[in-house]
């Protein structure tokens, strides 16, 4: 019998290491740095919250999260309405973008996607090496390309704050060639606060989810020492 | 007045009140001998090990996602304009709704982990040999009900991998001979999957197969307690009754027994379950796909479809078998029949079991080496067509010229779904000329 349940163990064992392994669809011949990702960091959050409203929302819509959401990364409502309420008019509407659907996609080729869930679609790592990695080429309609996105429709919005790269295709590196307002540091921590937000926004119950599951394991530990306890009373004269 | 009166005056009133509206239930209803027959007075061998936690396991994940299910189906809109957006409002603006949405959406997948242990266990001690066939049929019948649940309701979130999973599933039936395009068209209501099919999916996991499959557990659960439950040992408890009493002499009262032992039982479950809800709860893309949090588009096929983990050893098996080249001189258009032929059987042959399995003992305690031989090729079949049913079949790369540059993986996966299918098509062979060890009278420990 043991020797079974022994069996029946190491085939679990064996099945969920071949299940573990992350499974994204992001192109995975690009190496990704990891995104500096702290849900716990309110100030990076908020920054990013800031980014995200002045930069994208103006393309890109996030319909399912909404203003009001912003006052469990420590803001008040008053800040909100003061500085981020631009495309909406009550507190607890959600972020919409102005332009429809039809429109964008007639005068930007794509229609930009919603992005509630991006990160939990592609990953904060991609999301966070995609906007670190635009480059100038000559041959895209916009003037730009990316490595982590070949031929993506966006442009480099954020441009002026990064600067101007050149991918070398024989090296696959990518070098500054006309610093922006940032210095490559300060870049690279502006688009982390920024792809922090995108994080915490896929998911705004995860903090209080990560939270509370301590709690759960606490009480079904103690159950369990209890019912254990009580199967052994009742067991104790079952040979 | 009198009963008041007779209240006051005996102590043991409450009890005899009780007493009494159980007996006036009981006259009208049979209450106690139902508990009887189905609890305190139903004999389990004593001898269960823990393989036998995943019975009442299961009808503790169905319960679970049956509670969920309810209150997900309050906030959820079975429309395509509507419904990624309200499983979206249910994950951010339904209070709790998080937690029920991944409770539902774990539960599936734990849902199959407790079903595949309990079907593992019934393999391998033989559960289904005489007189339990039909206890297995019901089984067999619940497992499918399970899988056109999990089918079904993966469209429901309307994401690129529901709605791309669910066009690969159902044009799958228009591979069958003659009908099958008219029952694919059918089955989606529409010429591809479309707000029809997401409507009628809705309508078939909430209503038609729930209420099946809570059929089929009752069913299943009153053949069992018919039959009696068998036991590591694969020897019939039911032989060996004290004189006296009649009761079996290894059996156990299931209540109190096991149902204390499967509370604790179930308290492990719960952590797991909950180790994956508050912390994994996309379990690394195994229980949600990443895919599927961007919204349904017909118009963008992503580059990789491949089905929730728990269907991908069937899936493997379709792609493992080549297609028919068709039959030109004689009009015989070519067909992917074969594979789907092929992948409809690698369930349904479960079912066949108690018809193949030869042998003299039931489990596999008793068993030789030659049957722990085959199981163990099964086991790795599985595991193994699991694994590659969830990567394209490029995965390993190529074989060269010599073997025409076929997919090194498709390659492995046509050996083990040989394998798959040998464990039952040679079943009658091995388990007959298979050298069994004496069975004891009574269970061992």
């Amino acid at each position: 019998m043991k020797y079974i349940i022994k069996k029946a163990l190491l085939v679990f064992a064996f099945l969920s290491s071949v299940f573990l392994p992350q499974a994204g669809f992001a192109n995975e011949d690009i190496h990704l740095e990891s995104a500096p990702i702290d849900a716990s960091n309110h100030e990076s959050l908020q920054r990013g919250a800031k980014t995200f409203v002045n930069y994208c929302l103006n393309c890109h819509s996030a319909n399912y999260m909404r203003y009001n959401r912003l006052l469990d990364i420590g803001l008040s409502e008053k800040q909100i309405k003061d500085n981020l309420l631009f495309a909406a008019d009550k507190i607890g509407d959600p972020m919409k973008v102005a332009m429809n659907k039809a429109d964008a996609k007639k005068w930007l080729g794509v229609a930009p996607p919603d992005l509630s869930v991006e990160v939990r679609a592609r990953g904060a790592d991609w999301v966070y090496n995609y906007l670190r990695s635009f480059y100038r080429d000559a041959d895209s309609a916009t003037g730009w390309n990316n490595v982590v996105y070949p031929k993506v429709a966006m442009p480099h919005i954020l441009y002026e704050l990064q600067g101007e790269q050149k991918f070398n295709h024989e090296t696959h590196e990518l070098t500054l060639v006309k610093p922006g307002k940032l210095s490559v540091i300060e870049y690279d921590n502006f688009v982390g606060d920024l792809t922090n937000f995108l994080a915490y926004m896929s998911e705004p119950a995860k903090q209080q989810r990560n939270h509370m599951g301590w709690f759960v394991l606490l009480f079904l530990g103690v159950l369990l020492v209890l019912t254990y306890r009580l199967k052994k009373a009742y067991w104790k004269d079952i040979h | 007045m009198t009963v008041k009166t007779e209240l006051k005056q005996n102590k043991s009133a409450g009890t005899n009140l009780s007493q009494n509206v159980l007996n006036w239930v009981d006259d009208r209803f049979p209450l106690t001998s139902n508990i009887k027959a189905h609890l305190t007075e139903y004999y389990a061998p004593k001898n269960f090990n823990i393989l036998y936690y995943f019975g009442a396991l299961s009808l503790l994940v169905l319960v679970l996602q049956i509670l969920t299910g309810i209150f997900l189906t309050m906030h959820y809109k079975p429309d395509a304009e509507l419904a990624f957006g309200s499983v979206e409002y249910i994950m951010r603006d339904v209070p709790w709704g998080w937690l029920i949405r991944y409770m539902h959406s774990t539960g599936a997948s734990m849902f199959f982990i407790v079903v595949y242990m309990h079907m593992f266990r019934g393999i391998i001690y033989g559960s289904y040999r005489t007189p339990r066939e039909l206890l297995w049929l019901f089984g067999v019948g619940i497992f499918l009900c399970l899988m056109g649940e999990a089918f079904f309701g993966y469209l429901l979130p309307w994401g690129q991998m529901s709605y791309w999973g669910a066009q690969v599933i159902v044009n799958l039936f228009s591979a069958i001979p003659f009908i099958g395009p008219d029952v694919s068209e059918w089955l989606r209501g529409d010429y591809l999957v479309s707000d029809a099919t997401l409507n009628r999916f809705f309508a078939f996991h909430v209503i038609a197969l729930p209420f099946v499959l809570v059929g089929l557990v009752a069913a299943h659960i009153i053949a069992l307690h018919e039959v009696g439950s068998n036991n590591p040992d694969g020897i019939e408890i039911k032989k060996n009754k004290d004189k006296e009493t009649g009761i079996p002499l290894d059996g156990i009262p299931f209540h109190p027994y096991y149902t204390v032992k499967d509370v604790s039982g179930a308290v492990v479950f719960l952590t797991v379950f909950s180790t994956v809800i508050f912390f994994a709860p996309e379990m690394g893309g195994y229980f949600l796909e990443a895919n599927n949090f961007v919204p349904a588009n017909p118009l963008v096929t992503p580059a990789h479809i491949a089905p929730v983990w728990y269907f991908t050893p069937y899936y493997s098996i379709l792609r493992a078998v080549p297609p028919f080249p068709g039959i030109g001189i004689i009009g015989i258009p070519p067909s992917l029949f074969p594979g789907v032929a092929a992948m409809g059987l690698s369930v349904m042959v479960f079912a066949l079991l108690p018809w193949l399995d030869k042998g003299p003992v039931k489990s596999i305690r008793y068993r030789g080496t030659l049957y722990k031989k085959w199981l163990a090729a099964f086991v790795v079949s599985f595991v193994v067509l699991g694994y590659l049913g969830t990567e394209p079949s490029n995965i390993w790369g190529q074989f060269g010229g010599y073997l025409g540059n076929a997919d090194r993986a498709t390659v492995v996966a046509r050996f083990f779904t040989i394998v798959y299918f040998a464990f039952f098509i040679l079943m009658p062979w091995y388990t007959k000329k298979d050298k069994t060890l004496p069975v004891p009278e009574r269970v061992t420990g």
